[in-house]
């Protein structure tokens, strides 16, 4: 029984990563149908502890979700906890399109101020899956 | 002691029971404004759509819908590209069952002790959106100083009544569940 649970255990890694590579292949699929390619986690990066002004300041991505991805973040304003963004240590980030669809909308205009373009997205998408 | 000497502080005794019962029973009254009428149970009915918990719950705490009157509950759910300086839209459906759930909850439409109470320090056609400024909510909190919310840290704001407020998610506010981060238990 312990062996069988082992095995369930173990079996049930890699189908999460399975599930946030599916989901995100086709996002990048998508982008990439609107003519942006070659997505770099480098620029992922970049962008994501990129300063923006904003209403109440400067502000980028890392105000909420903070530098670390693999390190839970804390919502600016509220103080709420924001769940680690990493696949690694929280396999449920990226296995839903809708979600991320829905959240990019949020906040690229919240902290851009527009929405992102198809490359943007694919490049944040590059740079999450790399934590 | 004689018989009158007797009878006379037994009345004296019984005169004083029921003034001092008479001053608990109105400050009960008052606290919770409709005696009797509403069980005490919780002080807002807490959140039961699991959907509003998640998708409002996942920016800031998720305010039971008994906290705003329905127009109040309208109006947000009608700007949410502009939720406080923020992004927060929805799908169309989303939205929609979502408005549905609050206005259905609001205080205007789902009376309890606490909305009530909230209501009659509200003209008729005002339309508050923060209810952390609610005039119920400030004369709730108007003896707190700021050291304990506002330059508190771990509070920031009226607006997270979970950093207090213990039971806040299952509708709780009351005294007994105070714990202000640093300062621990408060009494009023």
């Amino acid at each position: 029984m312990k062996r069988f649970l082992i095995l369930i255990m173990f079996g049930l890694i890699p189908l999460s990563a399975i599930a946030a590579g599916d989901a995100v292949s086709g996002l990048l699929a998508g982008y990439k149908a609107e003519g942006a390619g070659n997505f770099s986690a480098e620029r992922g990066k970049t962008m994501w502890n990129e300063q923006h002004a904003q209403a109440d300041g400067k502000v980028s991505c890392a105000s909420c979700h903070g530098a670390d991805l693999t390190k839970a973040g804390e919502h600016m304003k509220t103080g709420k906890l924001i769940e680690p963004m990493a696949p690694s240590v929280n396999p449920e980030r990226l296995t839903d399109p809708a979600k991320v669809e829905k959240w990019f909308l949020r906040n690229c205009k919240s902290t851009l101020g527009c929405e992102c373009t198809a490359q943007e997205k694919g490049d944040f998408l590059a740079y999450i899956q790399t934590n | 002691m004689n018989g009158k000497k007797i009878f006379g502080s037994l009345l004296m005794a019984g005169c004083l029971t029921v003034a001092i019962s008479g001053i608990a029973y109105s400050e009960d009254d008052d606290e919770r404004g409709e005696r009797g009428a509403y069980a005490r149970t919780s002080d807002v009915p807490p959140v039961t759509n699991k959907q509003y918990a998640t998708e409002c719950g996942s920016c800031h705490f998720a305010y039971q819908p008994g906290w705003l009157p329905e127009r109040s509950w309208r109006k947000l759910m009608g700007s949410l590209n502009d939720h406080f300086g923020e992004n927060a839209e929805l799908s169309d459906a989303t939205r929609e069952q979502l408005t549905n759930y609050l206005v259905g909850h609001a205080a205007d439409v789902l009376p309890n002790r606490m909305s009530r109470r909230i209501l009659s320090a509200l003209k008729a056609d005002e339309a508050p959106l923060r209810i952390s400024e609610l005039g119920f909510m400030r004369r709730e909190h108007r003896e707190i100083p700021r050291r304990m919310v506002q330059d508190n840290p771990k509070v920031g704001s009226l607006s997270s009544c979970q950093a207090c407020h213990t039971q806040a998610a299952g509708g709780f506010f009351n005294e007994g569940g105070i714990n202000i981060p640093g300062y621990g238990r408060y009494e009023d």
